[in-house]
């Protein structure tokens, strides 16, 4: 008897804590805060310029939401609400150009090239991109529906090389694990996700990667509460001390 | 989502050739992970049922893990046990036997996540039918092996069937742990949700598509199991 009591006691607790957990948050200032879609590979370098943002605006708070490109944009035409977008390719940003989300003309701030990655000391010996059609070695890259693997298939088409991949992945930092825990000899990413895993991973440059350059756009929506503010957000990715972020991590410019 | 669809197209859509090798994939692998499950789950629930060991017990929880588990972290899991440099893989692989990337790493993540479902469905089934027939059976002389497919399986039969229909339908839907541990290739082990969640990237009418064709397929599974329940229960006059 005790034992059902006590445990009604500790679920009533959590209820109320859930309760009163959701009345705080319908319950703080709105419009000081701005809210930013950003696809899921700017996740490190947003948040560095987010905390920039900050302090530069005191009062103001920036929440993200990081996904794939291609997902935010189904979001936002479903309704969700939004003061930025910004996409890891110009498709999607003309997805969203074209479903009348946009105030204003996207802007280009940063570009992103193809490289290979291997297990650290790169044992398979992989020198070049036609090295990955090499027998034998178990290659991943991603799905063509999606923009690395449009961008793979681009440099595919250029260097006339026809991968026979293990693995088609619908995101790139799938193809990432992949190659660091150790499933697969190589991968296709873009630059920054090899910079960003570190040493766990070789990384091998090559030419053609020029073919398929990956151009991020960004933009003010039409859902914005507060335009200037969000204005001011887009100002500093586009400007120099967002420029300074973005080519730490290894975005090249536009 | 039935409204959604662009039936005009849907059949076109479903009729391509990546959605057909997806279906074909997903119902191969679901019924190989659920003969794996019969296999496996049957002697785990009859032990869990039957026995009074402190250690079963604890062990109990442990089969159920998977259960409440996110798919994802089951992904992890097996990943980490069979994959290239995995606890066991390091070992498959220097045998020359390769899971990674196959047909068989996705058996075996179907056959991680529903599981559980086999064993608990059977597990209650077992309680309630108790062991009393078996004692009698034992008593006038019967071997237990007789027993077991003369008496024991008979009664067990609707539990088995509700519980291989769950485990079927559970590999059917199986996403997180795949994505995570198999990888997605045309043909190999690229299933119907993985090709949906590819497809829903550049053609939204597709996913559709075949999402409600995954729905028809569950939905067929799982009338197929009422029916049977009836015909079973009513066959055999179990109570």
């Amino acid at each position: 008897m005790t034992g059902i009591r006590r445990g009604l006691a500790v679920l009533s607790v959590l209820l109320l804590a859930a309760l009163t957990a959701c009345g705080s948050d319908s319950g703080a200032p709105a419009g000081r805060s701005l809210t930013v879609y950003a696809a899921a590979s700017l996740k490190q370098t947003f948040t560095e310029m987010g905390a920039l943002f900050e302090t530069d605006n005191p009062g103001w708070s920036v929440d993200f939401t990081f996904a794939g490109s291609s997902d935010l944009v189904t979001q936002l035409t479903q309704g969700a609400k939004a003061d930025v977008f910004a996409s890891a390719d110009t498709t999607n940003m003309g997805k969203a150009a074209a479903a009348g989300l946009l105030s204003g003309a996207p802007v280009n701030f940063a570009a992103n090239t193809l490289v290979i990655v291997t297990a650290p000391d790169n044992p398979k010996k992989v020198a070049s991109f036609a090295d990955l059609a090499k027998p034998g070695l178990s290659v991943v890259v991603c799905a063509p529906q999606v923009p690395c693997g449009s961008a793979t298939e681009k440099v595919e088409k250029a260097t006339r090389v026809t991968l026979d991949p293990v693995s088609e992945e619908s995101s790139v930092t799938d193809v990432l694990t992949k190659v660091t825990s150790g499933q697969a000899d190589a991968g296709v990413v873009y630059v920054t996700d090899a910079r960003g895993a570190g040493g766990k991973v070789a990384t091998v440059d090559f030419a053609e990667s020029s073919v398929a350059v990956n151009t991020y756009p960004i933009a003010v929506l039409t859902t914005a509460s507060d335009a200037e503010a969000a204005k001011k957000f887009v100002d500093l990715v586009t400007g120099d001390a967002g420029r300074k972020v973005l080519s730490q991590a290894g975005f090249a410019a536009p | 989502m039935a409204a959604r669809v662009d039936w005009s197209r849907f059949w076109s859509l479903i009729t391509s050739n990546s959605s057909l090798s997806a279906l074909e994939l997903s119902v191969k692998t679901a019924a190989a992970s659920t003969a794996l499950c019969i296999l496996l789950g049957v002697p785990m629930a009859m032990v869990l049922a039957r026995s009074q060991s402190r250690v079963i017990r604890w062990a109990r929880p442990l089969i159920l893990l998977p259960l409440v588990l996110p798919p994802v972290v089951g992904g992890i899991a097996l990943l980490y046990a069979f994959g290239r440099l995995g606890l066991l893989g390091e070992y498959l692989e220097a045998a020359g036997i390769r899971i990674a990337f196959t047909t068989t790493a996705v058996v075996l993540a179907q056959t991680f996540v529903s599981l559980p479902f086999l064993v608990i469905a059977l597990e209650g089934a077992a309680r309630t039918a108790g062991s009393d027939f078996e004692v009698v059976a034992a008593t006038l002389g019967a071997r237990p092996t007789a027993v077991w497919w003369r008496v024991t399986l008979p009664l067990l039969a609707p539990g088995l069937a509700s519980g291989a229909v769950l485990a079927f339908a559970r590999a059917l839907g199986e996403f997180g742990a795949t994505l995570t541990f198999a990888g997605s290739r045309e043909g190999v082990t690229r299933t119907l949700p993985l090709e949906i969640y590819l497809q829903r990237e550049v053609d939204a009418d597709a996913a559709v598509a075949l999402s409600v064709l995954l729905v028809a397929v569950a939905a067929v599974v799982v009338i197929g199991l009422g029916s049977r329940r009836i015909k079973v229960g009513g066959a055999s006059g179990w109570q």
